[in-house]
């Protein structure tokens, strides 16, 4: 078996006092796209830096495909980024900014000459090559940026959060190209975003980073159905999960806002928060159902309804729909939770308990 | 050409169709009132350069160039003409035909034989306009006894001196600004702030210990005496440092992704990039250099052969009396090569260079 493209080991790192990513450890194995999300200042970004080799960790080791790289300088290390602001030299022509890392690697001129040329065919960027970034669109500096990560021939190429910066529409196709092109190249990429639906739609594994730890690994859809803790059930998804604060005791769940349901959980209990996403929830016209609720606001997309309704006690209650049908603000309307998409979080941590008995 | 003119009349309102504004006058006349400081004293240098030196002896303050009409009168000589009225009303030219008394003897140019006698006081000099191109022509060509002025020589010692001073500025300076910019040591401000700092030392202060610095080094008495103690300017080092900091880490984390080396991103990325603060540091170091005059007379004094132009302009004046038609011309012609300089480099500071392949 072939040693993985990158693994770490205990990584932590402070700046100063702070510490900033409190040890982390992970195995990516070769060709896998991995996503790295989390909210702002989680450490995705600086966990990045320290694969590149932008900064050093204050401990912890970094291998790639089985060697240690701490202390290897990050042009040793077979890696190669695009960076947020694409960081294209402004002097140089897009020719000149593909091949510059090339040229400094000392290698022949055909050889540049035939990988940035072929590069330039595979983002559709050949008759730009002689202009200047300055005289490019956002999507076209994104390419070039890319391509200036392809000439390289990577071990793994680092992204971080290469699409920040562009309008929605262009957002949407980047995604796909960038998709199809790991595809098509087959390399280990790894990939930073704090928008979860980049990270569900292009990534094969998927972390969610919060305050500098791992809060889980995972294929897309398993964390999407199984979250590990309250945290990822709420970051990932949109319209994001709707939380419930009770109470779980003698086999009996209780909400706050009224609802009862009996349920256990491994030997839980106490205060626990029901989860339960938006598109689980149905919605009756007449009132009928679980619990009665006033909507809001709601927005009818056509295809999607989502209705932004209260409980009588103020909580809120978001409902994703996949029919039409006429709503007023105002109006009371009757929903329905479906039971088998609960999710029950609780303890210190909020993790997220095995419901063992449900109706 | 023909958009100077409405380059040179706008007013704030110009564009909006709005007629001169209170900021229009105050603004041109803010201007003008600068022009004419910066502008009265080359005027006066070059007008005076060009008149005779009896003019300019007198203190005869007269814009234009004029000077007294000398002809060759048969069987006298080459003698000055002077305007007066004959004994008939007549406006007749003369030359003294005797001693200057009071009444002064004076015979026609038609007629040298029919002298007649005039008050001192009604003789005036017959004057023409002529532009005295001797001031220029004896020193640059060595006639009229003015062979101790070597113009080649001091030309070519200058410009060696403001052309080594300035690469060797322009180098060191930037190496300096690079590192206290870019790089994160301990002390970094305190470097800063000491180089800073030593602007506030006037240059005679430490005259006497350079002196024997230089002396120590042995180069005094050559050109380099010159230019090495110039080389690294506070002003320079600061303002690259200013420029340098608003060139983003990023750029350079591209390039050491790029396997760059650090001469090289120094070279290949912040010096281009840098392009329009070397420009004004250029500029102001061509100008330093070149109108340097204390310390070049302190360490060149002894050889001529050594001299700069600025010294060369001291060989007309004497301890007794002072050629100032020849200092007042080779001032004129020693201002040419520094204002070409900064005609040719003014484009780099406004052109400047898109650094738009950021964002």
């Amino acid at each position: 078996m072939t040693a993985p493209a990158l693994q770490l080991t205990g990584i932590r790192k402070s700046f100063g006092e702070m510490a900033v990513i409190h040890g982390i450890d992970l195995e990516i194995a070769d060709g896998e796209f991995v996503v790295f999300v989390g909210p702002s200042g989680c450490g995705k970004s600086t966990l990045l830096r320290l694969i590149a080799g932008l900064d050093d960790p204050t401990s912890g080791d970094i291998l790639i495909q089985g060697r240690r790289v701490n202390g290897v300088s990050e042009s040793e290390r077979g890696l190669a980024m695009v960076f947020q602001s694409y960081a294209l030299y402004p002097h140089m022509s897009v020719r000149q900014n593909l091949s510059f890392g090339l040229e400094n690697m000392r290698m022949p001129r055909a050889d540049i000459t035939a990988r940035v040329d072929s590069a330039a065919e595979l983002l559709q960027i050949g008759m730009l090559l002689d202009r200047r970034p300055g005289q490019l669109s956002g999507g076209q500096r994104q390419r070039v940026a890319i391509g200036r990560a392809i000439v390289r021939e990577p071990v793994i190429f680092l992204f971080d959060e290469p699409l920040s910066n562009l309008d929605a529409e262009l957002r949407l196709q980047m995604r796909v190209e960038i998709s199809n092109l790991h595809a098509q190249l087959g390399n280990t990429m790894i990939y930073v975003t704090h928008d979860q639906v980049e990270a569900m739609t292009m990534a094969d594994r998927i972390v969610v980073l919060r305050g500098g730890r791992i809060e889980q690994v995972g294929r897309p859809l398993d964390i999407y159905n199984t979250p590990a803790n309250r945290f990822v059930a709420g970051f990932i998804g949109a319209p994001q999960m709707n939380f419930l604060a009770g109470t779980l005791s003698d086999g009996m769940l209780t909400l706050d806002c009224g609802f009862t349901r009996p349920m256990t959980a491994e030997g839980h209990k106490g205060p626990v928060t029901l989860g339960i996403r938006p598109e689980s929830i149905d919605v009756d016209l007449d009132g009928a159902g679980d619990l009665r609720v006033a909507v809001r606001n709601y927005e009818q997309l056509g295809a999607i309804t989502y209705i932004y309704c209260a409980f009588p006690n103020g909580k809120t209650l978001t409902v994703q729909l996949s029919r039409q049908i006429p709503l007023q603000r105002g109006q009371e309307i009757g929903v329905t939770f479906n039971a088998a998409d609960f999710h029950l979080f609780g303890g210190d941590d909020e993790r997220a308990l095995t419901i063992t008995e449900r109706t | 050409m023909p958009r100077l003119i409405p380059f040179l009349a706008r007013t704030k309102g110009s564009t909006h169709g709005k007629p001169v504004g209170v900021t229009d006058v105050l603004a041109y006349g803010y201007l003008f009132l600068g022009m004419l400081i910066i502008l009265v004293p080359i005027l006066w240098t070059f007008a005076t350069s060009v008149k005779p030196a009896r003019q300019i002896d007198n203190f005869d303050t007269r814009l234009l160039p004029l000077s007294q009409i000398e002809r060759e009168i048969p069987g006298e000589g080459v003698r000055p003409i002077y305007r007066t009225r004959d004994g008939a009303g007549e406006n007749v030219e003369v030359f003294k035909s005797g001693p200057t008394r009071a009444m002064t003897e004076v015979a026609p140019v038609d007629d040298p034989s029919a002298t007649f006698e005039v008050p001192r006081a009604d003789l005036r000099p017959a004057e023409e306009i002529r532009i005295a191109t001797e001031n220029y022509l004896d020193p640059l060509l060595k006639r009229n006894g003015q062979d101790t002025f070597n113009f080649p020589t001091y030309l070519f010692n200058s410009v060696f001196v403001t052309l080594m001073a300035t690469l060797i500025t322009l180098l060191i300076n930037a190496m300096a600004a690079f590192a206290l910019s870019k790089y994160r040591f301990r002390g970094r401000l305190t470097f800063t702030i000491l180089i800073v700092a030593t602007l506030l030392i006037p240059s005679s202060i430490i005259l006497v210990s350079l002196f024997f610095v230089v002396w120590s080094f042995g180069i005094f008495g050559s050109l380099w005496g010159v230019i090495i103690p110039a080389a690294a300017t506070p002003t320079g080092v600061f303002l690259l440092r200013q420029y340098m900091l608003t060139i983003p880490d990023e750029l350079l984390e591209a390039a050491r992704m790029d396997a760059a080396s650090e001469w090289r991103i120094f070279w290949r990325i912040v010096l281009p990039l840098s392009l329009p603060a070397l420009s004004v540091l250029a500029i102001l170091s061509v100008i330093w250099r070149w109108n340097d005059f204390l310390w070049p007379l302190i360490v060149l004094i002894s050889d001529p052969a050594k001299h700069t132009l600025q010294i060369g302009l001291t060989t007309f004046s004497g301890e007794f009396d002072s050629d100032f038609n020849y200092i007042l011309a080779m001032t004129v012609v020693s201002l040419l090569p520094v204002t070409l300089v900064f005609v040719w480099l003014q484009r780099f500071i406004t052109t400047g260079i898109a650094t738009t392949g950021l964002k």
